[in-house]
């Protein structure tokens, strides 16, 4: 079985987001990235259907800081083929994105596709869905375990409220990862060293991206105080009585 | 000793007993007694499957891959009891219990909260997984400034390495400012690296992960050979362990004091500054990889008793024989797994001792230790009065700073 996986990289929330000046997009001067927790689970659950299975499966990314490290993390971890894409990504949307990652797959062939159900920056809808509309395959998200059956697969997708559906889905198709069956794994430091000198990173220029059908953003914002909202001021204590106070006014206490 | 080997498949044992020998002094796992002293001095060999002895006899008899397999090893807290008491004087923590860690973390089998802090240490250069600009927010509103080697390129006397948990813990620093307030008023021509500071490693090294330790090791390297300074200060007995005896052979070598014994060395210049009374009973808990590892027992005990009105009283393990926190090794990373598997901490047998000493303050001299024992009070009978004080508080606080 050949399984892709399309990743994408994402603000990293450990430094502070500042707005740039135009007021619309995030300030890239300090700006870390980091991979998508949730593309990172899909990886895993490529690389546990692969153990389990056999099979073949390649990741696909687009050039970021950091995405080599994270490819070679991947092979060390059991990835067959590394995929980087380069070309101008600095105004990527979705759209966008789902649109080179279609023209790579189709040239891949894959009989799954797993990618992660969502991203903090998502801002016009997930990869996930939009990759499937591109490629006509069927769709289904908030999976957390995947078995494969022939030429199906069983998909347990999540529902609110703890409910659990076992979904049955003939392939190729394209999977919303929420969580992989185990969590992703950690690879010695020493075993990536290892991979970097043999694994090979194959690097293809990407045109322009289309981004149309994506979102424009008129304003973007750091969260702003409601009127409503009271600040309590003071020490530890003081907030504390204040806070206490405000409850028995309320009629909470 | 001969061992026999299996003629069927090749032995996890032969291949592991190998890589040990190859170690500093791992020979000498030969002439293990099977006495079971290590086992017994070890603070959780009564909750390991394997304790160290129980290992060494696996080897022996050639089922390893068991000892591989279980999880036992996850608790060893590196506090080097086993080493220090070995009649052979087996490198017990450092080949064996490390070399085991370091095969469990190849094979995948690492608890998720220690996977966690080792992914930070490569990504951030610290286990907290704190932002690297962030490293020297400690710092901020000092005065005088503290000296960031990086901004003023002046050649200094000291160059202090502050470490992880002293420079991001929110407990740790103001025991940090506190010691950046005394090296001021001693008049010591200090310097700091900020956010160029990587962590020491050598946690990380004891819990298993070698090959992210020597990444830590040549990067600091790098950066100290940037500056110009004469000695290495550290916060921490675990970075002044790893740049004492494990960066040298990597190429990295600079003389290295604990700060303990850089302020003892200046105690005649200290005393007349301690002019405020701390009237307390104060226990010392030794830090593993200060006393126990690298033999500094009275520094710290002098420094405290030149406090006017300390009374030192010692616990029942001091010294050689002293009680880790539960920190060392990756334990700092494994507080759920430990639990889970003891359902008690170390750092709670130990705040039980220092109330049962009569201790109202439990002076230390590591950064892991404030907040670990600070949480174990909170869970310990009658130990509600007992403060924890890093030495630099108590020396601030006594010179009135």
């Amino acid at each position: 079985m050949k399984i892709a996986v399309p990743v994408k990289f994402v603000p990293d929330l450990v430094e502070e987001l500042n707005i740039d000046p135009s007021g619309t997009a995030l300030d890239t001067a300090w700006l870390r990235l980091i991979i998508n927790e949730f593309d990172d689970h899909a990886v895993e659950q490529a690389i546990l259907l692969k153990e389990k299975e056999g099979g073949q499966v390649t990741v696909i990314t687009i050039e970021s800081e950091g995405a080599d490290d994270f490819l070679f993390a991947a092979a060390a971890k059991g990835t067959d083929q590394l995929i980087k894409l380069t070309g101008d990504f600095s105004h990527a949307n979705n759209h966008g994105l789902a649109r080179v990652y279609a023209d790579i797959l189709k040239e891949l062939q894959p009989d799954l596709i797993l990618t992660g159900v969502q991203a903090h920056n998502d801002l016009d809808g997930s990869v996930g869905p939009l990759l499937a509309e591109q490629l006509g395959l069927p769709y289904v998200g908030y999976v957390a375990g995947v078995s494969v059956m022939g030429d199906k697969v069983i998909a347990r997708k999540e529902y609110s409220g703890g409910l659990v559906a076992e979904i049955e889905i003939k392939l190729p198709a394209v999977l919303g990862i929420q969580a992989s069956e185990q969590p992703p794994r950690y690879i010695a430091y020493s075993k990536i060293r290892q991979v970097m000198g043999t694994a090979k990173i194959e690097e293809k220029t990407v045109a322009a991206l289309d981004l149309s059908g994506g979102t424009t953003v008129s304003r973007m914002f750091q969260p702003e105080v409601a009127q409503r909202a009271t600040m309590l001021e003071g020490g530890t204590d003081e907030v504390a009585d204040k806070l206490v106070s405000i409850f028995k006014e309320l009629g909470t206490l | 000793m001969e061992i026999t080997l299996s003629p069927l498949e090749p032995s996890v044992s032969k291949t592991f007993l190998t890589s040990v020998l190859g170690l500093e002094n791992g020979e000498r796992i030969r002439t293990c007694l099977q006495c079971g002293t290590c086992s017994g001095v070890c603070p959780f060999g009564y909750i390991m499957k394997f304790p160290p002895g129980k290992m060494i006899g696996a080897l022996r008899s050639e089922f390893f891959d068991q000892v591989i397999k279980s999880d036992s090893v996850w608790m060893c807290v590196s506090c080097n009891a086993c080493s220090a008491f070995c009649p052979s004087n087996i490198p017990i923590t450092a080949a064996l219990m490390t070399r085991a860690k370091e095969e469990m973390l190849l094979a995948g089998n690492v608890p998720t909260e220690l996977q966690s802090a080792l992914e930070n240490t490569q990504r951030y250069g610290n286990p907290l997984g704190e932002s690297p600009r962030k490293r020297a927010d400690w710092a901020i509103g000092l005065q005088p400034e503290v000296n960031l080697l990086a901004k003023t390129r002046q050649p200094v006397d000291v160059l202090w390495y502050v470490g992880d948990y002293a420079s991001y813990h929110s407990r740790m620093q103001s025991a940090t400012k506190a010691l950046a307030k005394i090296l001021n008023v001693l008049g010591i021509k200090f310097g700091i690296l900020g956010p160029e500071e990587y962590s020491d490693g050598d946690s990380q090294r004891l819990a298993g992960e070698r090959g992210l330790f020597e990444m830590m090791a040549q990067k600091n390297g790098q950066i100290f050979r940037r500056y110009k300074f004469n000695e290495i200060i550290t916060t921490d007995p675990h970075a002044f362990n790893a740049l004492k005896n494990e960066y040298p052979s990597l190429g990295v070598s600079y003389p290295v004091r604990h700060y303990t014994q850089f302020l003892y060395e200046r105690i005649e210049q200290i005393k007349p500054l301690l002019k405020t009374e701390i009237k307390a009973r104060i226990a010392y808990h030794d830090p593993c990889y200060l006393g126990r590892v690298n033999g500094i027992f009275d520094e710290p005990r002098n420094l405290l008793k030149a406090i006017p009105g300390v009374e030192l009283v010692e616990m029942t393990h001091q010294r050689l024989n002293s009680l880790c926190c539960g920190g060392g090794g990756g334990g700092m990373w494994l507080d759920g797994f430990q639990w889970e598997k003891a359902h008690t901490r170390l750092s709670e047998w130990r705040v039980r001792e220092a109330v049962a000493a009569g201790a109202e303050i439990l002076a230390v001299g590591c950064p892991y230790e404030p907040p670990r024992f600070e949480d174990a009070i909170k869970t310990i009978q009658d130990a509600g009065q007992l403060k924890v004080r890093e030495i630099a508080e108590l020396l601030a606080q006594a010179m009135g700073l």
